[in-house]
């Protein structure tokens, strides 16, 4: 892995799209989601996602705490979404 | 299985088995990982903290630069599965910090700019195993990659050695920190291959 | 991989055929995993470059270091498979529903760019602007020099270096380029920018600044790009 700058280490939701449908089986990128500390609601897509980390974090666009945490282990995953208030899905079906 | 892609190998390589843990491979650059923002707090500011004992110490920038401190050669091995030799560290060790202290707690638990956190038996941080870095390859070691000083605890996977810490709180307990309470192991030794809970 | 074309000395699109494959919408991208002999995996994203309803195609950059696209870019070839995932997105995705649609793309952030360009019906009103290093780092050159017209506004930057004669901008994005190119904020374009962190970040917020609201602006930030 080369060195990064450090702007680059920053993404937005969009890069963890696929992740995201294989979690929750639904396309997630413009997912409604509320902030637990500051209530800010955005689409995924806009927050701020770090992946060059030994997991995925999410974090607030606005006030920057950590939304979600996401780590893939050999045959399963952890998922710490203790940081969101809510998080509204498209429904299937 | 899936299909393997022809002519792919990734870009890994081998090294000195003796030096390179299970399941790691060698890189001669030095990633940046991260899980956050970049802190930026001025040293002016700066603060190292010990929590916990009969009575709570700190130390300035000036303070803390003028304690003894030894320039140690360490292999260091992420959880992520690369590994790099004989990176040059110069900090403070934990045992001359944990001197100005009175305790008898078994754990520590870092924190940093930024809010992160990492959980340590006082064991793997005592007798010249672990230090507080703040130069690394000669030079004041770089925002980016945890200075002004980080946690440098090199025989335990890299994720264990804190980016940006300002300090520790001794606890009776082996509390787990931002990734151990996400599925990383408690531990993390790397010859063990202590990666996840459960390993 | 069913054929590959070169764009740039550092960019190839390839052609795919997914089996199951349900097509995608303008602005989607792809997940590729590639798994070699001995098990190891690696993967990553990349946009489509195909208008819906097109052979799939996506364009890979050469990222110095990187992993995945000096294969895709240098090895990869006709009759080669891996395994793709998608279409992936419903944030960043248009859909042509007449309104003016502003472009601002850095290097290869121009990809899934290209898509809705190409998926556009021709009657909608698009302007592009698109950030290069250099004239031979211009991705689509040709075809986006042949669709430009009355519809299709092509605006382009090079910010490292310029041939002779050259009377686009040379410099990075920033406020007065933005103010020059960009439809007025009343007109509430569709805006997508998609690019290097820190390219989307420096036009987003330069939008803002034109009067865009922020929500208005839909964004993709893509870990590294040359351009």
């Amino acid at each position: 892995m080369a060195e990064m700058k450090t702007s680059d280490l920053r993404l937005d939701g969009n890069a963890i799209g696929g992740l995201m449908h294989e979690l929750f089986g639904v396309e997630m990128t413009s997912a409604t989601t509320v902030c637990g500390t500051c209530g800010a609601t955005e689409p995924l897509a806009r927050l701020e996602v770090y992946v060059h980390a030994p997991g995925t974090v999410v974090r607030c666009a606005t006030c920057k705490s950590v939304l979600m945490r996401i780590v893939r282990g050999p045959g399963r995953t952890w998922v710490e979404l203790s940081g969101l208030r809510c998080l509204e899905l498209p429904s299937v079906g | 299985m899936p299909p393997f892609s022809r002519g792919f190998q990734g870009r890994r390589s081998e090294g000195p088995a003796d030096r390179i843990p299970p399941g790691q491979h060698l890189v001669d650059d030095f990633p940046v990982l991260s899980a956050g923002p970049t802190p930026h707090t001025p040293l002016d500011e700066w603060t190292f903290a010990i929590e916990g004992g009969a009575e709570p110490v700190s130390w300035t920038w000036e303070e803390f630069q003028a304690l003894p401190s030894e320039e140690v050669t360490k292999d260091i091995h992420c959880v992520t599965k690369w590994s790099k030799l004989d990176t040059v560290w110069r900090g403070v060790s934990l045992d001359t910090l944990l001197g100005a202290v009175e305790s008898d707690a078994g754990y520590l638990l870092a924190f940093c700019d930024g809010g992160y956190t990492t959980n340590l038996p006082l064991e793997h941080v005592t007798d010249g195993k672990a230090w507080i870095a703040y130069d690394y390859d000669g030079e004041p070691l770089e925002p980016e990659h945890g200075g002004p000083a980080r946690m440098l605890v090199p025989h335990l996977y890299f994720w264990k050695s804190a980016k940006w810490i300002r300090g520790f709180r001794l606890q009776d307990e082996d509390e787990p920190g931002f990734w151990e309470s996400n599925g990383y192991h408690i531990l993390g030794d790397p010859w063990l291959e202590q990666r996840y809970w459960g390993d | 991989m069913t054929g590959g074309v070169e764009e740039t000395s550092r960019v190839r699109t390839l052609l795919l055929e997914a089996s199951g494959w349900q097509g995608h919408r303008a602005g989607q991208h792809l997940d590729v995993r590639l798994t070699a002999p001995d098990g190891y995996q690696a993967e990553r994203s990349y946009s489509i470059a195909s208008a819906p309803g097109d052979p799939l195609a996506i364009t890979v950059e050469r990222l110095e270091d990187g992993e995945v696209s000096p294969y895709l870019v240098d090895v990869a070839r006709e009759g080669d498979e891996f395994e793709v995932r998608g279409p992936i997105g419903g944030y960043f995705v248009w859909e042509d529903d007449g309104n003016p649609v502003l472009l601002v793309g850095g290097g290869s952030g121009v990809v899934p760019l290209m898509s809705m360009i190409r998926s556009s019906a021709g009657s909608t009103p698009i302007r592009l602007l698109y950030s290069s290093r250099t004239l031979d780092d211009v991705i689509y050159r040709q075809e986006l020099d042949s669709r430009a017209g009355d519809k299709l506004e092509v605006f382009q930057t090079l910010t490292r270096e310029q041939p002779p004669g050259w009377t686009g901008y040379t410099r990075r994005i920033d406020g007065d380029m933005l103010r020059e190119v960009a439809w007025p904020a009343a007109d509430k374009p569709h805006v997508f920018v998609c690019g290097s962190t820190r390219f989307v970040d420096a036009a987003a917020d330069g939008l803002v600044a034109l009067g865009y609201e922020p929500l208005s602006i839909r964004t993709e930030r893509f870990g590294a790009t040359g351009g």
